[in-house]
């Protein structure tokens, strides 16, 4: 069973990396990008075969390693 | 006064912390490695190192917070233990939720080093006993992510319960209010960016450091 997690800064935490990608696209002549967010993409390969318990799994790593709640959200994709 | 200085894998400040101990204590701290799953019996305070355990992956202080050892470090900050975590050893106890917030990368999104001047907020810590309140110390930093972040609510809760131990004069990396330390709620926690261990000594170019360890002998030697 495969799965992908996003870990992403929540809304309001400031990105100081996002800002200095934004800034680069910026000199490199991308115009009009208003707003850059940098974030993590992880990707994990289960033995479980029950999609609904390999999800629920999945959330409890994102709980407890895979994401820090105090800053970070995350979303869990299926494949 | 008995101490211990928790080594991870990346740690590149636990022998400075544990001759800072030592000059402290006159005792040599017991060195444990991360793997270990207990601490030794009798211990009053155990550093957190600074470094780069686990390279930084995931984030800073990750990897280290699920340790074996880390486990029992919880368990002894529950029984009332006294805890210094310095740099990466900051980052490691707000992972593993010892003390709120989070260190995020530098706002100026470089690595900085050098000596930074701080302000004393609290005097009332084993941690800063032998420092005034107001008083200015100089202290070195040396970090990439310690850029401390938390919502308004516990910035405030942290000023109303006189638990930020230390303040940069000089926002060096964009911490919210200004924060260099805090404390944890028993003020037995003390988690800062800065470096005490690293200005110990006349001959490293001062000693302000010295205050913090003498702070804690002072404290926990009757202990």
């Amino acid at each position: 069973m495969k799965a992908r997690v996003f870990v992403t800064l929540k809304t309001g935490v400031l990105d100081p990396q996002g800002e200095a990608v934004k800034h680069s696209l910026g000199t490199l002549g991308f115009d009009g990008v208003e707003n850059v967010r940098q974030g993590k993409v992880i990707e994990l390969d289960l033995a479980e075969s029950d999609a609904a318990k390999a999800e629920s799994s999945i959330r409890d790593m994102c709980e407890k390693l895979l994401a820090n709640t105090v800053i970070e959200n995350y979303a869990v994709e299926m494949l | 006064m008995k101490s211990a200085v928790i080594v991870f894998p990346g740690s590149n400040c636990d022998r400075d912390l544990a001759v800072a101990f030592e000059r402290a204590t006159g005792k040599k701290p017991a060195m444990i490695w991360h793997k270990d799953v207990s601490l030794p019996e009798g211990l009053d305070v155990i550093g957190v190192p600074g470094g780069f355990s686990f390279g930084d992956y995931l984030r800073c202080g990750a990897i280290a917070a699920r340790s074996p050892i880390s486990r029992a470090l919880v368990e002894f900050a529950n029984k009332g233990g006294h805890i210094l975590g310095v740099c990466n050893g900051f980052q490691i106890l707000t992972e593993a939720g010892l003390l709120p917030g989070t260190l995020m990368r530098n706002s100026g999104l470089k690595y900085v080093c050098k000596d930074v001047d701080l302000t004393v907020k609290t005097t009332n810590s084993a941690f800063t006993n032998t420092y005034n309140t107001g008083q200015t110390i100089r202290i070195p930093i040396a970090h990439h992510d310690g850029n401390y972040e938390t919502d308004e609510a516990t910035v405030k809760l942290l000023e109303d319960q006189d638990r930020i131990a230390f303040t940069y004069q000089d926002n060096p990396n964009g911490s919210i209010a200004d924060i260099a330390g805090i404390l944890s709620e028993n003020r037995r926690v003390l988690g800062m960016m800065p470096h005490p261990e690293r200005l110990n000594d006349d001959a490293l170019g001062g000693n302000d450091g010295t205050g913090l360890f003498q702070s804690l002998t002072k404290a926990l030697v009757s202990a």
